[in-house]
């Protein structure tokens, strides 16, 4: 076969009506319910989270602080043994404006993403690799992503009220800019 | 400077074989292996009793919808009692393929194998998007109802914050890899478009619209392998494995630098050193990176050293990674333009690499002589590189 190119391949399309159309066609909805354990050290950092902390964990060997916490470093398999309480504070690393939803319904208010790099006083390996979350923004408009004025923004958590708080991730509302 | 690398058997491909690649396809995912498995069979003047082992590759089981995917692929790949595995990084996985191939021959375990790839989206409906929500960490990212376009958009807008490129100069990949598509008869997605059609398409997660996105595909691809002294016995133009390297960062993906994969470069540098290879910018005639976002096109060839951090841009501009430029990087029409059923994707590059050096490539053979090509995949949360280095 000279690269496939003047040979038919095998394989057979379907257009989408045909596909529905087919005999023998079986739909099957997978039925699986999990409850997953946060572990050692993320149950910490979630507790955090419900006191209005955000919790990290300092490698004693090479000094590389873990936000979300790791239970051990990943580069020298050693216990991250001292937990740390970060400012809160970070700049915006990157940030998108998503119209559409986990299963692609299109959105009616797009939603800003983004990833914060986290201040982490005495973290002194910063630079490819960072202490950092994943999250929404609030009070930035989807013109500060396409502008670039959101990328490097300081921003700092929005807290819900401690009496809402459920120790998940949400109970940071989002991030927002710091002068706001 | 070649190091001294020991293996026991310098390792060839020798054959190569590959289904259409379509949104939807009637064959079930084993038929569409068979197909592929047969054609490469063919392709190398071989039949399955020649073949000593077997290597199967698929992306995440809940695209085909059957657990133990590899197990249920086996007597399609021609697996049935022989020494089989399936191995798996994602979407990485496509080039680990002919990888995980390369060191049954070359550790002497198996004179002969058969690498075979498929992947078969469409049954996961209405689409394949909501699978992929169950690749995110349960505890702290699901909560957010994150998708997948999520962090490819994320870190696209990093790229494109840290070299300063602009959405039209990244919509150039697309533009380029769907024409070239245009040649490849199994292609899905090619077409003559300009980068207005790209900026015009539907945005999804700024700064990602449809057109700068690969499309969801049925299809395998497979490759035979052979240690040096059955591939000569097999053809007088066999392509050797020069190189091979892989790497795996963590899952945490939002505590990295997002601007540049330095997974792929870890990886790239292992298959260089084992090629022998110093500058690749100039010692590699020909490029398939892995491209199934535009911007990952430009990333992965800074990760794999074929430009400078942030000058892919300003090359690709200048034409340098055309068909007819100086270093022709998917000439396939790569996954943007033939299609992505995911690990044949990846074996799809890795065949277009072996029918360009064997200058078989018809319509798609690029312009400058060829003595070496590297073909890439990435895969998983932004910490798959995959890297395979091939020559005649």
């Amino acid at each position: 076969m000279s690269g496939g190119a003047e040979r038919r391949l095998p394989g057979h399309y379907l257009k989408s009506k045909e596909m529905y159309s087919l005999p023998g066609l079986v739909e099957y909805r997978p039925v699986a319910r999990y409850l997953f354990s946060a572990g050692q050290a993320q149950s910490r950092f979630l507790d955090g989270l419900k006191e209005g902390k955000i919790l990290g964990k300092r490698c004693p060997r090479c000094g590389r602080v873990y936000v979300p916490p790791r239970s051990y470093c990943e580069y020298c398999m050693a216990p991250t043994s001292e937990w740390v309480e970060l400012p809160g504070t970070g700049e915006v690393h990157t940030a998108v404006v998503s119209y559409i939803s986990t299963f692609r319904e299109r959105m009616e208010k797009p939603e800003i993403v983004a990833v914060i790099k986290l201040d982490a006083p005495g973290y002194t390996k910063g630079g490819y690799e960072f202490a950092g979350l994943f999250h929404k923004l609030c009070n930035v408009e989807p013109e500060d992503v396409i502008s670039g004025r959101a990328i490097g923004m300081r921003v700092k958590p929005r807290w819900r009220p401690p009496e809402e708080r459920k120790g998940d991730v949400n109970d940071i509302e989002c991030f927002e800019p710091v002068e706001s | 400077m070649r190091p001294n690398i020991h293996v026991k058997n310098k390792v060839a491909v020798v054959g190569a074989g590959l289904t259409l690649f379509r949104r939807r396809m009637l064959e079930t995912p084993r038929e569409l292996a068979w197909e592929a498995a047969s054609m490469a069979l063919e392709s190398a003047g071989l039949t399955l009793k020649d073949i000593d082992c077997i290597v199967i590759g698929t992306a995440p089981d809940a695209f085909d919808g059957v657990h133990l995917n590899g197990e249920y692929l086996a007597d399609g790949a021609g697996g049935v009692n022989k020494p089989t595995v399936r191995v798996y990084v994602g979407g990485g996985t496509g080039v680990f393929v002919p990888i995980a191939a390369w060191w049954h021959v070359a550790s002497g375990l198996c004179r002969t194998v058969l690498a075979v790839a498929e992947e078969k989206m469409s049954p996961a409906h209405p689409h394949p998007q909501g699978v992929f929500a169950y690749i995110w960490d349960p505890v702290l990212e699901r909560p957010l109802g994150p998708n997948l376009i999520w962090i490819f958009a994320l870190e696209m807008r990093r790229y494109m914050h840290k070299c300063g490129a602009k959405k039209e100069d990244i919509a150039l990949v697309s533009v380029k890899n769907k024409a070239n598509a245009l040649d490849h008869p199994a292609a899905q997605a090619a077409a003559k478009i300009t980068v207005e059609d790209v900026l015009n398409s539907e945005v999804l997660v700024w700064p990602v619209n449809r057109l700068d996105i690969s499309p969801v595909s049925d299809g395998a691809a497979a490759l035979v392998l052979a240690s040096e002294n059955e591939a000569r016995r097999i053809t007088d133009s066999p392509v050797w494995v020069e190189g091979v390297g892989f790497t795996l960062d963590n899952t945490h993906w939002y505590n990295r630098e997002l601007g540049y994969p330095r997974y792929v470069q870890y990886a790239a540098r292992m298959a260089y050193k084992m090629a022998g290879i110093e500058r690749p910018w100039r010692e590699i005639d020909v490029a398939e990176p892995y491209d199934p976002f535009d911007y990952k096109e430009l990333h992965h060839i800074e990760g794999l050293m074929l430009a400078r951090p942030c000058e892919a841009p300003k090359l690709l501009k200048e034409g340098h990674f055309n068909r007819d430029g100086d270093l022709p990087t998917s000439p396939s029409g790569g996954l943007l333009g033939v299609g992505n059923p995911i690990a044949a994707a990846g074996v799809m590059k890795v065949a277009e690499l072996f029918w360009q050096l064997r200058y078989e490539a018809g319509a798609r053979q690029v312009k400058k002589p060829v003595h070496r090509g590297v073909a890439q995949a990435w895969g998983d949360l932004m910490q798959a590189g995959t890297v395979i280095v091939l020559g005649n």
